[in-house]
């Protein structure tokens, strides 16, 4: 493809940079990232990645857009409340770059779906606020070898890291497997400053961005936590576990399951 | 060893013709025209803004770019030749 003279105008500070250049910006025109949720992390990511010209961005979430998400989910408005929230992404993403697709599917991911979801795309990145889909994105993300950019969050606390199936560690090596329902408290029950899944959102998105360019470092066998009360940046090495359940050396897991039992849907 | 080019050996593969542009978009349409062409290849590059003319060559040669050339043609106007040495 040749660049028109406005893609030209719109990714200029991307082809200047020697990381990126022509070659790197269509490289990102023609990636395919899906996102797991469109909320406090989905909806930075998403904005930034569709900045970026990434071609064709999947949003799947079941949710509709609440007025309650708006202190944090800025790919939403009061205008748009009522509406699925991939739908209200996909109608921001594109109103701020034509170039990109935005497939909006309105749904959870299950055992059953998500393989076949998955297969129309590179990069997987995970904005979702439960573990079931949590290690449900994982484990599909090591058997079909997809990376994966994971983030969380929680009150003032962040966290992000990147897994390249089977060269890195992957969720399950760090935490063989979800805690108890009811343990850990969801943002809705233990708040979130607003601004927090910005920051982990966009450290997702340059996860991604690095992937797609095949730049830099990707955030491997690593779990980046980020503290906004004590402005620290920690990095946490997590290496690969030989006996983890899906991709150490005798997995126990070799097909998926739905882990929602007991969980909270919200 | 490259010979370093004198004035009759300077031939470009590709000649852009940028008048009318102005900062950033002369480097970035310079440096579109230079990711096209195979390393060794010249690169002619005619513009018309002044900034252009000092920053082009500035940021090939950040980018690893060798500059042969930097003719003033004109009032305003400049011919600027361009080796690629790397991709």
């Amino acid at each position: 493809m040749e660049f028109t003279d406005l893609q030209i105008q719109r990714y200029s500070r991307h082809i200047i940079l020697p990381e990126v250049g022509g070659k790197g910006q269509k490289k990102l025109l023609g990636a395919r990232v899906l996102m797991v949720g469109a909320g406090g992390l989905g909806c930075p990511a998403g904005y930034y990645l569709s900045a970026a010209g990434v071609g064709t961005i999947g949003i799947v979430d079941d949710d509709l857009v609440e007025i309650s998400n708006l202190q944090r989910q800025i790919a939403h408005s009061t205008g748009t409340i009522g509406m699925p929230k991939a739908e209200s992404a996909k109608k921001t993403f594109e109103a701020l770059n034509p170039d990109v697709k935005v497939i909006a599917m309105k749904g959870r991911l299950t055992k059953d779906n998500i393989m076949d979801i998955m297969k129309d795309y590179d990069i997987v990145i995970d904005g979702s606020d439960n573990f079931p889909t949590r290690y449900l994105v994982n484990d599909a993300c090591v058997l079909a070898r997809k990376p994966l950019v994971s983030g969380a969050i929680l009150r003032f606390e962040g966290q992000v890291t990147t897994i390249v199936p089977h060269e890195g560690h992957c969720y399950r090596c760090l935490f063989e497997a979800p805690p108890p329902p009811g343990l850990v408290p969801s943002c809705q029950e233990a708040g979130v400053l607003g601004v927090l899944p910005g920051v982990i959102g966009a450290l997702e998105a340059t996860e991604t961005l690095k992937l797609i360019l095949g730049k830099g470092e990707p955030l491997k066998n690593t779990l980046l936590i980020y503290n906004a009360l004590a402005v620290s940046f920690r990095k946490v090495k997590v290496p690969r576990n030989p006996d983890c359940p899906v991709c150490g050396q005798n997995p126990t897991i070799t097909e998926l399951a739905d882990y929602d039992a007991g969980y909270c849907q919200r | 060893m490259r010979e370093e080019t004198g004035r009759n050996e300077v031939k470009p593969s590709m000649k852009i013709d940028i008048r009318g542009l102005v900062c950033p978009y002369t480097f970035v349409k310079a440096k579109l025209a230079v990711e096209e062409m195979e390393v060794g290849q010249v690169l002619e590059i005619v513009l018309d803004y002044p900034g252009a003319a000092a920053n082009i060559p500035r940021s090939m040669e950040e980018h690893g770019q060798k500059v042969l050339k930097v003719d003033r043609t004109g009032e305003n106007q400049w011919v600027i030749f361009i080796r690629k040495e790397k991709d």
